[in-house]
């Protein structure tokens, strides 16, 4: 019982309590970068949060055999392989998302909450433990960078995953769909989260 | 288990495993893929075609005219269209360099009068959101049955007639400039396009 509790509690700190995005502040070069939509969000969370699921999996599959001095050459190369797979793929059977998210899925690989977690986590933690803690970061970035790309898409070009609800001529804030917008955006978005998240716990 | 000692052997062996499997795993993958990529290339390419150029019952793909352009890196794409053995027009790859994140890639059919038919955009990696909005219908539809002789490809900003993406001046630029280039190249090779049937 003692065991599942910890599981839960484990699952749930990617979400809330150690959120990658909005309070570790992990990997922001993605977060910043294509979040100018509610969909691009998404689908770069996804995608993330695949590859971060594979590469925990793998390194704690095979932290003992790993000699300590090797161990980041040896995580990025495991990262980058899944990171690879991940770009054919899409290219191969999901062009449309290909070609959204273009130059940002290479870009993964050094996409510091991956290599974090594999570093921190998974690599001193049994494969059941870096299972949880891969998906439940990873659903912590995925909400984040949907909840961050909804408000830019509302704010900046008036629209909801794609659908508009204004009309096609209104002014809308075109600063939210700029980078500075996600600067503005990401630090109000944080700063409501942690609001939020203290005062619950 | 304990972890493995940091000698030079368990480093090298170590390094050479990981390396080998996914060298290996990303292989089979590429293997995989491979096919469905070129053929969702090749399609897009005709899928493409058929939006730019009207009715025709050539195959273009078949007939194309690879030529030198100093515009150009290398020769330019040029998909002549016939029906009933009549020249009815020919889509040509327009492209620059000078998007917002560099290359712009274009599609851009033409009538044989030199008017264009339609565009669509084949390649380009401007800011999602701002300048990807190059391939939306409010953009595309300002160029369609313009003749570029009396409609300026330019931007309103630089006394030209092409409304300008908000945010995007840079990219709505480039697009003019890479329409202008296939237009040139259209203008040069029209006659060699039609002699090809004859």
């Amino acid at each position: 019982m003692a065991e599942k509790v910890n599981q839960t509690q484990n699952f749930l700190k990617g979400i809330v309590k150690d959120n990658p995005v909005f309070v570790m502040l992990l990997g922001m070069c993605p977060t910043l970068g294509v979040t100018s939509s509610a969909f691009n969000g998404l689908g770069m969370g996804v995608a993330t949060m695949f590859v971060l699921l594979m590469s925990n999996i793998v390194v704690s599959l095979i932290k003992t055999q790993i000699p300590s001095k090797v161990r980041i050459p040896a995580f990025i190369i495991i990262i980058a392989s899944f990171v690879t797979i991940v770009e054919m793929v899409l290219e191969a059977f999901v062009p449309f998302l290909y070609e959204q998210l273009g130059i940002f899925i290479p870009l993964i690989v050094v996409n510091c909450l991956i290599l974090g977690r594999a570093e921190a986590f998974a690599s001193k933690n049994n494969i059941i433990a870096a299972i949880v803690d891969g998906i439940g970061m990873g659903l912590g970035f995925v909400i984040a960078l949907t909840v961050l790309g909804a408000t830019r898409e509302i704010l900046g070009s008036g629209s909801f995953f794609g659908f508009k609800f204004v009309p096609e001529d209104a002014n809308t804030f075109i600063l939210f769909i700029l980078p500075p917008g996600a600067f503005i955006a990401l630090a109000y978005l944080t700063v409501l989260f942690n609001k939020i998240s203290t005062k619950t716990t | 288990m304990s972890k493995k000692k940091d000698t030079f052997i368990n480093m090298l062996v170590a390094l050479f495993v990981i390396t080998v499997i996914s060298g290996f795993s990303l292989g089979y993958v590429n293997e995989l893929t491979v096919g469905p990529i070129e053929k969702g290339k090749i399609e897009r390419k005709v899928n493409a075609l058929k939006m730019v150029l009207p009715n025709f019952d050539n195959n273009p793909v078949a007939d194309i005219q690879l030529i030198k352009s100093p515009f150009a890196k290398d020769s330019v794409e040029v998909y002549p269209a016939f029906e009933n053995n009549i020249f009815v027009g020919a889509a040509i790859i327009g492209s620059t360099e000078k998007g917002f994140s560099g290359l712009i890639k274009l599609m851009v059919g033409f009538k044989p009068d030199g008017s264009i038919q339609n565009i669509v955009v084949l390649e380009q990696k401007e800011t999602p959101g701002l300048g990807t909005k190059i391939k939306d219908e409010k953009f595309l539809a300002q160029f369609r049955d313009k003749n570029p002789p009396v409609f300026n490809l330019k931007v309103t900003k630089d006394g030209g007639e092409v409304d300008a993406l908000t945010g995007a001046t840079i990219t709505s630029r480039a697009f003019g400039e890479a329409v202008q280039m296939a237009y040139d190249e259209f203008m040069k090779n029209n006659g060699l396009l039609i002699a090809l049937k004859n």
